[in-house]
């Protein structure tokens, strides 16, 4: 009776899960489908920019901040005992840009402007604005949806670049200007050391995948949110959680293909 | 919130993000040594290269004047072939030492000119005649224990 | 008989396999306010759900201006939608737009109106609903009553034929509901529209409507002019209208007896 009842109950979860994920897939893909209004009518995007860019700033830069200094720190730890100091600016910079920054950035990004994304669509939908929409003879997803998504996949980036840029003055603050590591050696090993390419461009491809995966959750578990009070703050909750754990994940996918055997 | 306040503010931050990026690309990546000049192309054959990767950095009295592009096993006598891009402004003499050295006790290895005397300048395709291999610690570390169990006898 | 706008036959519809709407015929005369009364969960937004082709029916078909809705591709289906408005229970108005804003929305989405023209006509829609001078606040700072006329307003942007009220008079002071009362029997005529309003409010309702759809458990179970409800003598009416307690539809869940359940024997 009871093993008869779990079963049920994990087969019903699994069966869930699955219609779920297809659902979330055809609603990505009726995103991209209609975003032609959001460049067509490119100030949609812009203000949504704002909203997930520009207030996401004050907490991407002052975090981004701090994990340079405790990086500056504990680098210059480390290093000191194998007596190579030097290499403090490489260390710093190469954590950065290739992991710290895209992957902290964008769980910055998901719970501050992610959640707020879910809880605003989730909202619309309680209170039937999205309903409204669509009797007006306005696509929703065109309208509402997809402007949000691509400002989403356009500051993600961006934010990722500050954080890490940040985050490097802040591990010269504490490494040069507090410690007093070589400043020459400091700048001239993380030249020799970040490659353009190899690092640099590589993480921006991943803070635009993060950024991408981020806002298609956040939209689509607003979107999806029972229209009650606890049904769209189960959904915010949800969309931290769903895209911390997706945002990890892909990260370990994309650094494999990328910095596997160099 | 007025318009014209939200456009601007949207602006600062776009503007501001790309400039971090390039300044990423710049002050912390190699971006302002790749390719803004021209270069040429030298080669070196070393009996072991140690941990020289591609992308390594040529350094000449501690500057910076090229990059690593590829390494190869030349099977005509079993070594292995360093190909390397120099900076078209520095020209090095026939008689230039290349060595694999190595920044710090567990740093990166690199590539190290020491220039001679010859007054005929290497061109491109050209080869360091004079070279040294990388230091592999292990064969040192053997080499000590050998030498101390010799001195023991 | 005049030429019906809407009309439904034996239009049927389940959530799920839970049946909302069972058997439903309707008609809609051109130009008439015809009321659907019922009580809560009955399934009277369901039925405006089917009009608006938001929803299917399981069976059966509802016909707008001679289009089966449901048959129409989504270009058909929007182009429908231009012509029909509906006031949503709460208003609904976009929380991120000024007043202004919320009623020149579909203008903006919909035509290449230049905004001087934009900002005429909006300034009359709010005039129509005199609220002409608010147009710079936000839906947060109205009150349930001004906002539910600002909904009015952006229903009626693009003088629809077909208007449709979702509880206009849920949550309304009595001088508010009589102001939404008449400013919805003045657009009906003055739009030469044909209005449908959903409500529970008896007597403000039979005040105004040409018309009443009385819907139970999914079915019609009765209809007629204002005055034929008022002086109807079904039990259901006759509760309904004069708001008694009990009769047909029972005070008590039904549920296990109270007194069975308190262990108490008779
Ligand atoms: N999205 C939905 N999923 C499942 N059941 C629903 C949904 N929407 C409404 N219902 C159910 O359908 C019934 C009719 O709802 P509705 O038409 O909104 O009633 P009302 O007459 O109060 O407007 C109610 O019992 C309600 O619980
Ligand atoms: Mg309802």
């Amino acid at each position: 009776m009871n093993i008869v009842g779990g079963l049920r109950g994990i087969g019903k979860r699994v069966v869930n899960a699955v219609w779920r994920t297809g659902y979330g897939a055809r609603f990505f893909v009726m995103t991209l489908r209609y975003s032609g209004m959001s460049f067509r009518r490119f100030r949609l995007t812009v203000r949504e920019i704002f909203f997930s860019g520009v207030l996401s700033l004050i907490i991407i830069l002052v975090a981004g901040m701090f994990v340079g200094m405790v990086l500056g720190l504990q680098g210059y730890e480390t290093l000191k005992r194998y007596g190579s100091e030097s290499a403090l600016g490489s260390l710093v910079a190469l954590s950065l840009v290739r992991e710290l920054g895209p992957v902290l950035a964008a769980l910055l990004f998901a719970s501050r402007a992610g959640s707020a994304m879910t809880a605003e669509i989730g909202l619309m939908k309680a209170t039937e604005q999205i309903d409204a929409m669509e009797l007006m003879a306005v696509n929703p997803i065109a309208r509402v949806v997809a402007p949000r998504f691509w400002a989403g996949v356009i500051s993600m980036p961006l934010l990722a670049a500050l954080f890490s840029a940040m985050g490097v003055f802040g591990g010269y603050v504490v490494g040069v200007v507090n410690i007093g590591v070589d400043e020459g050696s400091f700048w001239s090993q993380m030249q020799a050391s970040v490659d353009f390419q190899h690092d640099i461009l590589n993480g921006v491809i991943k803070s635009l995948v993060f950024g991408l995966a981020v806002t298609a959750i956040a939209l689509f578990e607003g979107y999806d949110a029972p229209p009650t009070a606890e049904g769209v703050s189960g959904a915010t909750t949800r969309t931290v959680v769903e895209s911390s754990l997706a945002i990890l994940m892909l990260d370990f996918i994309l650094t494999a293909f990328m910095f596997q055997g160099a | 919130m007025e318009r014209t306040t939200l456009d601007l503010w949207v602006g600062v931050f776009v503007v501001a993000g790309i400039a971090a990026l390039v300044v990423l690309a710049l002050k912390v990546g190699n971006l302002s040594t790749y390719n803004v000049s021209e270069s040429y192309q030298l080669q070196a054959h070393f009996t072991n290269v140690g941990g020289l990767k591609p992308t390594a950095s040529v350094r000449s009295a501690g500057v910076l004047v090229g990059r690593v592009v590829s390494i190869v096993l030349d099977t005509s006598n079993y070594d292995a072939k360093v190909t390397m891009s120099i900076d078209k402004r520095y020209q090095f003499p026939k008689d230039t030492f290349a060595n694999i050295l190595t920044s710090g006790l567990l740093g990166e290895q690199y590539i190290g000119l020491i220039p001679g005397g010859d007054d005929k300048m290497l061109q491109s395709g050209d080869e360091f005649k004079k070279t040294q291999s990388a230091v592999v610690l292990e064969d040192l570390i053997g080499k000590f224990l050998y030498n101390s169990s010799d001195a023991k006898k | 008989m005049s030429a019906s706008l809407v009309e439904l036959h034996d239009v049927n519809f389940a959530y799920d396999s839970r049946p909302i709407l069972k058997g439903i015929n309707m008609s809609f005369q051109k130009g008439k306010l015809i009321a659907i009364m019922g009580l809560s969960g009955c399934g009277k937004t369901t039925i405006l759900r089917h009009i608006g082709g938001v929803l299917k029916p399981t069976k059966g078909y509802v016909k707008v201006d001679g289009q089966v809705i449901h048959e129409l591709d989504p270009q058909g289906l929007y182009a429908m939608r231009r012509k029909m408005g509906m006031l949503f229970q709460f208003g609904a108005l976009f929380t991120d737009m000024t007043v202004f804003d919320n009623v020149a929305f579909q203008m903006r989405e919909h035509t290449d109106l230049p905004e001087e023209i934009i900002r005429d006509l909006v300034m009359m829609k709010l005039h129509a609903v005199g609220l002409y001078g608010t147009q710079e606040l936000m839906p947060g700072e109205l009150s349930g009553g001004m906002a539910r006329r600002v909904a009015l307003a952006r229903t009626i942007a693009l003088d629809p034929m077909l208007i449709m009220y979702d509880e206009p008079f849920a949550g309304l002071d009595p001088i508010s509901l009589t102001v939404v009362g008449e400013l919805i029997r003045r657009l009906n005529d003055a739009l030469g529209a044909t209005s449908i309003v959903v409500t529970h409010d008896v007597q403000e309702s039979l005040k105004i409507v040409d018309y009443v759809y009385f819907v139970s458990n999914g079915a019609i179970i009765a209809e007629g002019s204002a005055d034929d409800i008022r002086a109807s003598g079904e039990a259901f009416v006759k509760q309904f209208v004069h708001g008694e307690m009990d009769g047909p539809i029972p005070f008590h869940y039904p549920g296990n007896d109270f007194n069975t359940d308190l262990g108490v024997h008779a």
